[in-house]
């Protein structure tokens, strides 16, 4: 039987940013998180044509049953973006009570470049006005400090973690799975700073 | 935390803290219910290996590569597999082995099964000895292909069946079924995926191959074999026989079924479109078509006289609504009385169906009259066909946030160090027309590069070359194509030109891989899917063996050399062929060096580099400055920026031979060029 209520129930993250960063294995990491946490869970990823430098998205819906495996709009829970205009790109996905989770990673597309449109000047103030809900992440600076460039995206997956109903144990099992065993700890680590930001 | 790792069920993903990584006993993973997070085109590999099929053939296509791609990764041992050269080939390929007994399949996209529409619509003649399944991958919306043609329709053409799976659990099932019916009925069946359902996860139980026991021996036996006219005009009554028996079979296959509701509403759909209909239409009675042709009439009048309205809610043609319609049976779909209602083109989804939700609310209550209900319930007149619309959101209004900034867009782009880009910019000193093809290098048509004028299908690029000069085209004109796909279908129109006497410069992008759809191996790189070493079919050789005497080989990286060889290319007044020769580095790995960076104080802003379209390249308020989280260092900006203001990077490199994006940051930051 059709239970609307656990339709109703659908949650779902939404993963912008630019051909290249690594939104692949963040996406994988959500769904195998909610996966073990007893969810039904359907993704999508919608790359852009080009390898690198194109627009990519990653969604991920979990509950008692999913169905479409793409989000309808203003329905996100999270919106996460590991570029600092992506976020805006795809506001509408957000829910009007959801998180936005912003790395201020900026990376210049070339119609920017060329002077077609300028790159808008953004900031953690600025943004605000249009994600009242945000945290604006500093992600590759720490993951610098971290030691790999790389784990910016699991500090952004630490960052939106208290935000889903997952425990600690069922993200860190997933990082185990999804990770290359020589990158598990520095990811580990990763999680925990984005973690503590909320 | 606590102490000790404690882990859970390494099949199922069931939370049962084991303290080794085990297969629970509990829900009995070790027999059947191994559930994964897989993808449509993942589970169709595994369906296909539980079918025990035994040769699969392809090429690669979007959204159907990955499809091939996990067979020969996970299955390789127990399936033969190849990319063919093109999908005609593929397909025959697939089609011997099912003529000899085994069970046999082909994968390709959409439009891959217009080059193998030759031996499927005769195929469906002769029919198949083993199961034999054509997978084909739709791409609704476009999403990376030149049109949105509806396999369905190709199916319906050809006489064969068609099977569409709504997700990922469905897909592993419906590839079992189709080999199944394929082997029962002696027919080819088509399976059809499309973007959302082959990209999409999904959870999906696994279960063991199935034990074949059978040789493979090939039975002669002309009359049926052999489609001379003589003995094909019992083939095509056969054929028609066919059909018959599998509509019956459609009938009460359980790929499709009736999902009685509430009866004021009923809706047929079929493929992802079930998925959001369940989300938008919660209580609407639904006739979920997982195979849906040979129609299975009596299912539809069934269905149709059980409720009071239907709805039909299908994605791409109006395949289903038209049969539903030409059986008497009254409906809305495409085609609606008060105008537009599912669109015919794009992908649909959650929030597409709730808009025509909400139309089908304004519409349907004064139209609604006195049908009496089947089951003899009340009818309550005039009520709106579906209640419970509070479970359902209002369509979402777009562009809630009237203060947000111009966002400037980021269309796909060719890559930091592709080889593509050198060769284009070259062009682009010429005054030529260029024909083009399908592949990363169609990305040369976008600005800045302009570099391309028109692309019609792979091995296009060639032919229609030749045929604009022929036509007497006032300007020269030059045919580009991939490696892969001048071995796909390019060869033949090189054969023209050289045999016609054609004068076309036609350029080969050998980027020694099939890039854009991920990186596949094709008969010029000298490796197979299965990864095995090779025989490298040379292009060069090609041309020297079909007749162009002036060949050149360039390395587009070397701006004023490909000048020159094109300059001298386009004054010869007989065919040259160029092949541009770089491997792909993303493919390749190779690393060309260190990030370059701008020397501010030469920079004279002139702009010339940003006319390279390269992503690496960045010009903000302060000037224009490498972005080093991606310069691959192709150097091509330092050949031709006039003021040498590109200048390699001094790098402190912490681990030798890697260059860690987290280095380069920090150089960049010490000297401040951002």
């Amino acid at each position: 039987m059709i239970n609307d209520k656990q339709s109703a129930e659908t949650k779902s993250v939404v993963l912008v940013g630019v051909g290249g960063q690594g939104i692949l294995l963040a996406s994988t990491i959500i769904a195998q998180t909610a996966l073990a946490s007893g969810f039904d869970v359907k993704t999508n990823e919608i790359h852009g044509m080009a390898q690198r430098g194109g627009s990519v998205v990653a969604q991920i819906r979990f509950g008692e049953k999913v169905y479409s495996p793409l989000v309808p709009l203003r329905t996100a829970t999270v919106l996460v973006s590991l570029e600092r205009m992506e976020g805006l790109r795809y506001i509408d996905y957000l829910a009007p009570d959801g998180l936005a989770v912003i790395s201020d990673q900026k990376i210049v597309p070339i119609t920017a470049s060329s002077g077609q449109t300028p790159y808008p000047d953004l900031n953690q103030q600025k943004m605000r006005k249009w994600f009242p809900r945000l945290i604006y992440v500093s992600a590759i600076e720490k993951a610098e400090e971290l030691g790999n460039t790389k784990a910016a995206n699991t500090i952004l997956l630490g960052a939106l973690s208290n935000r889903l109903p997952f425990d600690t144990e069922a993200w860190e099992t997933a990082i185990h799975r999804c990770v290359k065993p020589k990158f598990v700890e520095v990811n580990r680590r990763a999680f925990f700073i984005g973690r503590q930001l909320t | 935390m606590s102490a000790g790792r404690r882990h859970d069920c390494v099949g199922c993903g069931v939370r049962n803290s084991f303290a080794k990584r085990v297969l629970c006993p509990i829900t009995q993973c070790r027999k059947r219910t191994m559930k994964k997070l897989l993808t449509g085109n993942e589970a169709i590999a595994r369906g296909a290996w539980e079918a025990a099929v035994g040769v699969a053939a392809g090429y690669p296509g979007t959204p159907s590569t990955e499809i091939l791609e996990n067979i020969s990764k996970s299955y390789g041992s127990d399936v033969y597999c190849e990319w063919a050269p093109n999908e005609k080939v593929a397909f025959e390929v697939a089609a011997g082995a099912a003529l000899a007994g085994a069970r046999a399949m082909t994968t390709m996209k959409h439009v891959g099964l217009n080059v193998a529409a030759d031996p499927l619509m005769t195929l469906a003649y002769i029919g198949v000895v083993g199961g034999f399944v054509a997978v084909v991958a739709d791409d609704p919306g476009m999403n990376s292909s030149q049109n949105e043609q509806d396999t369905r329709r190709f199916a319906k053409f050809a006489k064969v069946p068609v099977i569409e799976p709504s997700d990922s659990e469905e897909a592993r099932e419906a590839m079992r079924m189709a080999f199944d019916i394929s082997e029962k009925y002696q027919t080819p069946v088509i399976l059809r995926s499309t973007t959302t359902v082959s990209h999409s996860r999904s959870v999906v139980r696994l279960e063991d191959r199935i034990a074949l026991d059978r040789k493979v021996s090939f039975q002669k036996a002309p009359p049926r074999f052999v489609p001379i006219p003589a003995w094909a005009r019992p083939m095509r009554i056969r054929l028609e026989k066919r059909l018959e028996d599998l509509q019956e079979a459609a009938c009460v296959s359980p790929l499709n079924r009736i999902e009685w509701n509430d009866r004021r509403l009923g809706i047929v759909t079929s493929g992802i479109a079930y998925q959001y209909v369940k989300e938008v239409f919660p209580d609407a009675s639904i006739l979920k078509l997982g195979w849906a042709f040979p129609f299975p009439d009596r299912l539809i009048n069934e269905f149709a006289n059980g409720v009071r309205e239907v709805l039909v809610v299908e994605e791409l043609e109006d395949f289903l609504e038209e049969h539903i319609r030409a059986l008497g049976i009254s409906c809305e779909g495409k085609t609606w009385s008060e105008g537009k209602l599912v669109p015919k083109t794009g992908e649909l989804n959650v929030d597409v169906l709730t808009e025509v939700r909400n139309k089908l609310y304004k519409a349907i209550p004064p139209k609604s009259v006195s049908i009496p209900l089947p089951d003899g319930s009340e009818q309550q007149e005039g009520a709106p066909p579906v209640l419970n619309s509070d479970a359902v959101r209002e369509t979402a209004n777009a562009g809630t946030c009237p203060d947000l900034p111009v966002i400037p867009p980021r269309p796909p782009v060719l890559c930091p160090g592709c080889p593509h880009r050198g060769i284009f910019f070259a062009l682009g000193r010429f005054d030529v027309v260029v024909t083009g093809d399908i592949g990363c290098y169609s990305l040369g048509v976008l600005p800045p590069l302009n570099r391309m004028d028109t692309t019609l299908c792979m091995g296009g690029g060639i032919s229609m070359s030749h045929g604009m000069t022929v036509a007497g085209n006032d300007k020269r004109v030059v045919g580009v194509v991939g490696d892969s796909t001048f071995f796909h279908s390019g060869i033949t129109g090189l054969i023209d030109i050289a045999y016609n006497k054609g004068k076309s410069v036609i350029v080969v992008l050998d980027n020694r891989t099939t890039a854009m759809t991920g990186h596949q191996d094709n008969p010029g790189t000298g490796r197979t899917i299965m990864g095995e070493e090779t025989k490298e079919i040379s292009i060069a050789d090609i041309g020297r063996a079909v007749g162009i005497r002036q060949i050149y080989e360039v390395q587009p990286r070397k701006v004023n050399e490909t000048i020159a060889v094109l300059k001298r290319a386009l004054a010869s007044d007989e065919p040259v062929l160029i092949i541009s020769k770089t491997p792909c580095p993303l493919a390749s790995h190779e690393s060309l060096g260190l990030p370059l960076h701008v020397n501010k104080d030469k920079c004279k802003r002139c702009g010339l580099c940003l006319k390279l379209g390269c992503p690496g390249i960045e010009k903000d308020e302060d000037g224009v400055h490498v972005n080093t989280l991606l310069c691959a260092s192709c150097k091509l900006c330092q050949q031709i920026c006039p003021a040498h203001a590109f200048e390699e990077g001094r790098y402190e490199i912490k681990e030798p031979g890697s260059i860690d994006p987290a280095v380069v940051v920090a150089e960049k930051r010490a000297e401040g060029t951002t």
